[in-house]
């Protein structure tokens, strides 16, 4: 029998209960090589093929520590505001599963190398909310399982597995939150502002692409729901793998709507795994976690202690860049924009283009126009990301110079572009081969001028007597002599000059 | 063109020996590898020693050495000396089984640092030895392979779990062996056939590619028919491996010098209380206190210690060892390697693991599977694991206090002498108490030897002598037991192996 739950809608949940939420994310970090192996890391290589002993679980292997993957985790922790283990051991997790080639996971149990920490998130209306860290600790990714023949790509059905162990063994972090409290009705867009902020910090630490569309990033959902004015949580779900922003914010939503659903009738919420579901956005019913699996947790003895040193982990934390968040309020300001532009700019990717744009001697609001204008549109309907488009930064920086410098005016920049991102080259090199260049020849202009003057006498007239407003047909008849390639402002007061009339 | 007899007769030559004859062309290595293959023919099927010979391989490589030799090359101080190696240690151009079914067949894709150095000291590997399943064994009867026939009397074990390396070496198969020390598992092996074998100091020698038992307790080590042999092998194999997080990165002991200068003059020599009293066999007793009174005479100063944790030595390693198993093992589950049990077609990956494992693991690596299982368990994980672990603490500190007094530690190796195939085998409790002696110092993690003392009044088998060093001071077992080694062949006349009867 199948118990139909009736959603409750988001404001009777909340006018009823309490969410609170605790978020586990898994970053892949992006070392060149894999946890405890030397084995590349790099996506897209032909199945199996990026594997050893090691990271095959093969008997007789050893894993040995990747100190770039234990440095990424102490910077993750630090700006994480957490505190670093003084000395910290790995643990076995044993469980079975046929991606995971020992049969056991190489994680960290109760020694984190990073623990109690915090991250302050921003709402979109510029509200400041703190999310409080448990931990962070490392450990690795198990292979991937393709499962053949079924119908939705799940184990059930299927008529057979493919194993791809090139995932096997890439360092993750799992950064765990402490119970999130406080949030309401705001609970979704917490979660979604944690995630995205955490992404971002990600990003600026260098340690990871954190590229949810990829798999980079990962995020389980914790909620449960207590009445309004209880101190005890209530039994929570798991909805795994939610990977995008947006996923976040719908399965919380959800699962605040069901959970309410299922207490109002008075039932109890089944301690379980939930799947997310990106077409609908609903959850269902995954493994149900009532004997809780016995992982078995021990000491990983193949490994030793990691100590890290307490000069390294100040080395590490004067190293840090600024935050996030701080440094979008600082760059808000700079730029001199309103929360939204910057939130569209954020939404946009735009943020470090603009940055780097500006570095490569732009001015902000120039660099800022085009990557938000003309780039974001043709993004848009290539149905690509800015960072994606073929055009860096410093080129888009010297079609400003050039306009700034008057050799091109708007429309022929926006040619310039056209043709850096049809790949004919550089600006300079589609200038040259486009012959787009503003014409600034002072003779071949005063002989455009002279030419139009001639043929348009009847004009030429009405401006000697005073009527200065007619110019503008003489300036359009050079303009188009000069194919636009000229400085319309310019082609004016050259005019006036010569039918001896003050602009 | 070496006399017939002289070829023959090398296979009573040390190591040494056979070394420096090959060096100075007196003999050549393919003269010496054929005498010993020649050998393994004529007596293999009463020993049972080995569980695959690479009669080509060994030829092979024996030629290269002869080949080096003719080019003028200098020849390192063990090529050409054949060597049984323990079926544990993978290797490129041979099975490795681990004396179980769930890996007969399987030849692993990569070779044991171990194994590395052995090719890179031109030692000649003639093939693999038998062993208790997965090391798990004081008799080898719990080999998959059937079991292995002590020299001294075939109807005894040869100790275990490497009996195929001490009988190989006792039947004068070869020189030099290479054994696994779990919890006594070289040393027992040689005080029951008259043999010598050493457990380094834990992270002494590389377990990269030694298919894992007890992760936290596994050393492989030397095993030969001299102390000075061991010492030349130990130098060979020893040194820190990256690939090996727990080998020690500093330099190996001097063994070999401590071997050739053999001397217990002014040493301070401890004899623990805990290692006599009940299940220690009369002649065992005798033969341990008649080497006492020796070392005094050859002027040591014997200090009696009291260890009182000793007691719980055996009662600690039986959580630990089987817990690490537990996980270890955990990955034979017929997906990627070795015995696949049932699959047809229609049963499930879970179905196809349950069946290989119940027809592929033997009755006591499954009994030590479900305890360790148990011993990790939540809610037992304290009582058991974590109180074994404790105990592991007490013995360290034990160790350290009686090495604060005394340079080394003696005892029997094992307490009993070779007892006859089948007698323990239905008594796990029986089998256990062989490794009395023994187990403290894997628990510790320092380094033991076992060389023999004279033969057990009332039943004429070998009876050990163990020998304890404190961590990284390897070479003092090897300058003891070179003096007593002397002093026992001056007073008998003769290497006690002598005494065994011809096969």
């Amino acid at each position: 029998m199948t118990v139909i739950t009736e959603l409750v809608s988001y404001e009777d949940a909340l006018a009823a209960y309490d969410p609170v939420m605790g978020l586990e994310v898994h970053v892949e970090l992006g070392t060149r090589t894999k946890m405890f192996c030397g084995c590349s890391t790099e996506l897209g290589a032909e199945p199996n093929s990026q594997t050893c002993p090691t990271c095959l679980g093969m008997p007789g292997s050893l894993p040995v520590v990747n100190a770039v993957g234990v440095e990424s985790a102490i910077k993750i922790g630090l700006a994480l505001h957490c505190e670093i283990a003084e000395w910290c051991r790995f643990a076995r997790k044993n469980y079975f599963y046929p991606d995971m080639p020992k049969n056991f996971q190489t994680s960290q149990y109760d020694e984190p190398i990073a623990f109690n920490g915090y991250l302050d998130v921003q709402l979109e209306d510029g509200e400041v909310f703190r999310v409080e860290i448990e931990r962070a600790h490392m450990e690795e990714d198990t292979g991937k399982s393709t499962h053949v023949g079924g119908a939705t790509g799940r184990i059930h059905g299927a008529s057979h597995s493919l194993l791809d162990y090139n995932r096997a063994g890439i360092p993750l972090i799992e950064i765990v939150t402490k119970p999130i409290t406080g949030a309401g009705e705001r609970a979704p867009e917490v979660a979604k502002a944690y995630v995205a902020e955490l992404r971002e910090l990600i990003k600026a630490l260098g340690v990871s692409e954190a590229r949810m569309e990829m798999g980079q990033m990962r995020c389980d959902v914790n909620l449960s729901l207590r009445p309004h004015g209880t101190e005890k949580f209530g039994t929570r779900s798991e909805t795994k793998n939610v990977n995008s922003l947006r996923s976040v914010e719908r399965a919380v939503r959800y699962e605040i709507g069901r959970h309410a659903g299922v207490l109002n009738a008075g039932g109890t919420i089944i301690q379980e795994t939930r799947h997310f579901h990106e077409d609908d956005g609903s959850t269902t019913s995954g493994r149900v976690k009532e004997e809780a699996e016995d992982y078995r947790y021990f000491p990983e003895p193949d490994l030793v202690p990691v100590a890290p040193s307490r000069e390294w982990v100040e080395e590490l934390r004067r190293g840090l860049p600024e935050l996030p968040r701080v440094r979008r309020n600082r760059l808000r300001e700079e730029w001199g924009v309103s929360e939204h532009d910057m939130q569209s700019i954020l939404n946009a990717g735009a943020v470090d283009l603009i940055v780097a744009t500006t570095e490569a001697g732009a001015p902000a609001d120039q660099a800022r126009k085009w990557w938000m204008g003309e780039l974001a549109r043709n993004a848009n309907e290539s149905g690509t990301s800015l960072d994606a488009l073929p055009i860096t930064p410093a080129q888009v920086a010297r079609v400003t110079e050039l306009v700034a410098s008057g050799d091109l005016n708007d429309k022929l920049a926006r040619q310039v572009i056209e043709g850096v991102l049809a790949g004919e080259g550089d600006p300079d090199t589609v200038v040259e081969k486009r012959g787009l260049k503003v014409v600034s020849d002072e003779g071949a202009l005063g002989a455009a001028v002279d030419e139009a003057i001639a043929a348009n006498a009847a004009v030429a007239d009405k401006i000697r007597g005073g009527k200065i407003a007619a110019a503008g047909a003489l300036v359009g008849a050079v303009m188009k002599a000069t194919r636009g390639q000229a400085d319309a402002a310019r082609v004016r007061e050259l005019i006036l000059e010569k039918l001896g009339v003050e602009g | 063109m070496t006399a017939k007899n002289t070829i023959e007769s090398c296979i009573k030559l040390t190591a040494a020996e056979v070394a420096e004859k090959i060096a100075s062309g007196e003999l050549t290595a393919v003269e010496v590898t054929e005498a010993h293959l020649a050998r393994i023919e004529a007596v293999e099927e009463k020993v049972h020693a080995f569980l695959h010979v690479d009669r080509e391989g060994a030829l092979a490589q024996a030629r290269a050495v002869d080949e080096k030799r003719a080019r003028g090359e200098k020849l390192g101080p063990l090529a050409g000396v054949p060597l049984a190696l323990k079926d544990i240690f993978t290797t490129r151009d041979m099975p490795t089984t681990v004396g179980s079914k769930i890996l007969e067949g399987w030849l692993p894709p990569y070779d044991a640092t171990l194994v590395t150095k052995l090719r890179a000291a031109d030692v000649v590997i003639l093939g693999k030895t038998n062993m208790d399943e997965f090391a798990m064994g004081s008799s080898t009867e719990n080999s998959a392979y059937g079991p292995t026939g002590n020299p001294w009397d075939l109807t005894r074990i040869p100790g275990g779990s490497g009996g195929g390396s001490s009988a190989a070496l006792a039947s004068y198969e070869a020189p030099l062996a290479i054994g696994t020390d779990t919890g006594g598992s070289i040393r027992q092996p040689a005080a029951v056939t008259g043999t010598v074998g050493v457990k380094p100091t834990y992270g002494g020698v590389s377990r990269y590619g030694m298919v894992a038992f007890s992760s936290s307790l596994d050393q492989g080590g030397p095993c030969a028919r001299t102390v000075l042999d061991a010492a030349l092998l130990h130098e060979a194999i020893a040194g820190h491996d990256p690939m090996d997080s727990t080998s020690i990165d500093a330099p190996v002991p001097p063994v070999v010098e401590a071997a050739r200068n053999g001397s217990v003059r002014g040493m301070r020599v401890g004899v623990v209380k805990q290692f006599r009293g009940e299940g220690y066999q009369a002649g065992v007793v005798q033969r341990f206190d008649e080497s006492v009174e020796l070392l005094k005479e050859l002027g040591a100063e014997i200090v009696e210690l009291d260890c009182p944790s000793f007691d719980l030595a055996l009662s600690a390693y039986y959580l630990i060892a089987p817990s690490e198993c537990s996980s270890n093992l955990a990955r034979f589950d017929g997906l990627r390697y070795g015995l696949r049990v049932g699959d047809d077609g229609t049963k499930s990956a879970e179905d196809v693991t349950a069946l290989t494992r119940e027809a592929g693991f033997g009755d006591e690596v499954k009994r030590r599977i479900m305890l360790g299982t148990y011993a990790l368990s939540s809610g037992y994980y304290d009582a058991y694991y974590g109180s074994a672990q404790k105990v592991r603490t007490l013995i360290t500190r034990d160790f350290e206090k009686a090495f604060e007094q005394v340079d080394v530690i003696v005892s029997p190796t094992t307490p009993t002498t070779a007892f006859p195939i089948g007698e323990r085998a239905d008594d796990p409790m029986a089998m256990y108490l062989a490794d009395l002696c023994t187990i403290p110092t894997n628990l510790a993690g320092n380094a033991a030897m076992s060389l023999p003392c004279g033969l057990a009044p009332e039943d004429g088998l070998p009876v050990g002598l163990q020998i304890i060093a404190p961590a990284m001071k390897d070479d003092r077992l090897y300058k003891v037991g070179a003096a007593v080694e002397a002093a026992f062949v001056a007073r008998w006349g003769h290497p006690l192996l002598e005494e065994a009867p011809s096969l």
